[in-house]
């Protein structure tokens, strides 16, 4: 915990001459506001720790305000917010299961699996014996989310798609 | 439990470090320096208010007294004595401890390569680091800057005439994330820029620089005297490579009450801050006191330098077994 939001440490180096005073120069990120910072501390001093874990949660729907999630084995229920779920909200799919970061219990940051699949929502008509897949062209997938993708695919199709880099990978087998 | 008993080193390191080790005595055999072994146990320790000693207690057989000892932190105490008889230049090879410090560039228990030369000047003893380092290590020649060049250079500080108040301000604004209720005295302000902006920046440089004319009250166990500009500077440099705190020499204090006065203040410092007081070695002072000739000494971490040679990044991949595997 640092100024009160919980972080990630990424280094720790320790910085000490040879006969002078010890620190420790720490590198982390805000899990809040996903920035890297740097601090530097005395060697005796200490963060309070955060009580933050990481659960695997099925997403459930949203009621414009809040995204609902479940854990599948317990059924209990975990409300994220718009700030929780900005980095997947084009990846957001009833009954997929997303990484979860529970801060003191609520849901901090809600991260997409690699890969998911969605169906095509809008595409222009696609070009009937084009299998090369060369060009490419924008579609709408039903979560809002755009990709791009080759020039045979059709609306109504299911895709795979790659939530790191945002592009599309297959048609994904029904 | 799997048990990781392997060495940190690879091989290759290993066997590079014997071949180190072979060069430096011959390095030192060539200019007929003496090489010496000296306790690692001491009754006494240093009272350097920043340094944690190991302790151990010995046990007589057969009695129920116990008597506190203490791994040393470097062998200086021990090689001046030898100094005070006229043993002329010596050097020693000697592992060290020191509680409490682990990192990258640290480990609890360390390798110095630590030597005196009474014939020399300590500007000549930088020229001696230089072709040791060159001749042995094969890393660039070293530049010389004073600290006040330093400071002046990358802070815009004069550190020898301006105030405490000044130097916090200073280090206040170069230096980001810093607590902003942290109290240190004016060399912790000092060291807090030489370690955030000077070694970085060193670093970055890539250079070999050897760091003189210490402030005054950095002196430690080296002689003060005046600089170019009249101003009470310490005679002592430190050599940092690629930003890294390689070596520590100084012009010798011989002044047994000057560091009678030094130890007392160091444990006046460490009663303030809550820490044990450490015994005094009585026996430096009585050879001091005896008389140590004119002398050049200094302290050279052996891992580290090793480290800069072949590259590595962390100290662990030039020992044999780290401390954390030991």
């Amino acid at each position: 915990m640092l100024d009160g939001d919980p972080c990630n440490i990424l280094e720790n180096e320790f910085v000490k001459p040879g006969k002078g005073q010890a620190f420790s120069r720490v590198k982390f990120r805000n899990l809040k506001t996903g920035r890297v910072n740097e601090r530097t501390f005395k060697s005796n001093e200490s963060a309070e720790g955060a009580d933050v874990i990481e659960m695997e949660l099925e997403y459930s729907y949203t009621d414009g305000e809040f995204w609902h999630f479940m854990d599948p084995t317990t059924f209990e229920q975990y409300a994220a917010d718009a700030n929780a779920i900005a980095e997947c909200k084009n990846w957001l799919k009833e009954q997929y299961v997303y990484t979860v970061t529970l801060w003191d219990g609520s849901p901090l940051v809600v991260a997409a699996p690699n890969f998911v699949n969605l169906i095509v929502a809008e595409t222009d008509p696609g070009l009937k014996g084009d299998t090369s897949g060369g060009g490419g062209k924008p579609a709408t997938l039903e979560t809002g989310a755009v990709v791009r993708v080759p020039l045979f695919i059709e609306i109504g199709e299911l895709l795979r798609v790659d939530t790191r880099s945002g592009e599309y990978v297959e048609r994904a087998k029904v | 439990m799997a048990y990781n008993w392997q060495p940190t080193a690879d091989i290759a390191t290993i066997k590079r470090r014997a071949q180190y080790l072979a060069d430096v005595r011959r390095f030192f055999a060539e200019r007929d320096v003496l090489e010496v072994e000296t306790p690692i146990l001491s009754l006494a320790a240093p009272t350097a208010p920043y340094m944690d000693s190991f302790t151990t207690d010995f046990m007589p057989l057969g009695s129920s007294s116990k008597q506190a000892y203490y791994l040393q932190t470097s062998p200086e105490f021990a090689m001046k004595r030898l100094l005070a008889v006229n043993l002329g230049s010596i050097y020693q090879i000697a592992h060290v401890f020191r509680n409490g410090e682990q990192g990258r560039l640290h480990s609890p228990e360390f390798t110095m390569l630590e030597w005196y030369r009474p014939e020399l000047s300590l500007i000549q003893l930088m020229d001696e680091v230089n072709a040791l380092v060159q001749q042995v290590f094969h890393l660039n020649s070293i530049l010389r800057l004073s600290y006040r060049g330093v400071f002046e250079f990358y802070a815009k500080l004069n550190v020898l005439t301006c105030s405490d108040q000044q130097i916090e301000q200073c280090a206040l604004a170069l230096i980001t994330g810093l607590p902003i209720d942290l109290k240190l005295d004016r060399d912790g302000w000092l060291e807090l820029l030489l370690s955030h902006i000077i070694e970085p920046r060193l670093a970055a440089m890539n250079l070999a620089v050897f760091i003189y004319d210490f402030p005054a009250s950095q002196a430690q166990l080296a002689k003060i005297k005046k600089d170019d500009a009249g101003n009470d500077v310490a005679d002592r440099f430190e050599l940092y490579i690629k930003g890294v705190e390689i070596a520590n020499g100084y012009n010798e204090l011989l002044d047994a009450d000057e560091l009678q006065r030094r130890f007392t203040e160091d444990n006046k410092r460490r009663q303030d801050q809550a820490m044990v007081e450490m015994p005094i070695d009585n026996n430096l002072l009585a050879a001091m006191k005896s008389g140590m000739p004119e002398c050049s000494g200094v302290a050279l971490g052996f891992d580290r330098i090793i480290m800069l040679a072949l590259n590595k990044q962390d100290i662990q991949a030039v020992q044999s077994f780290t401390f954390s595997h030991s």
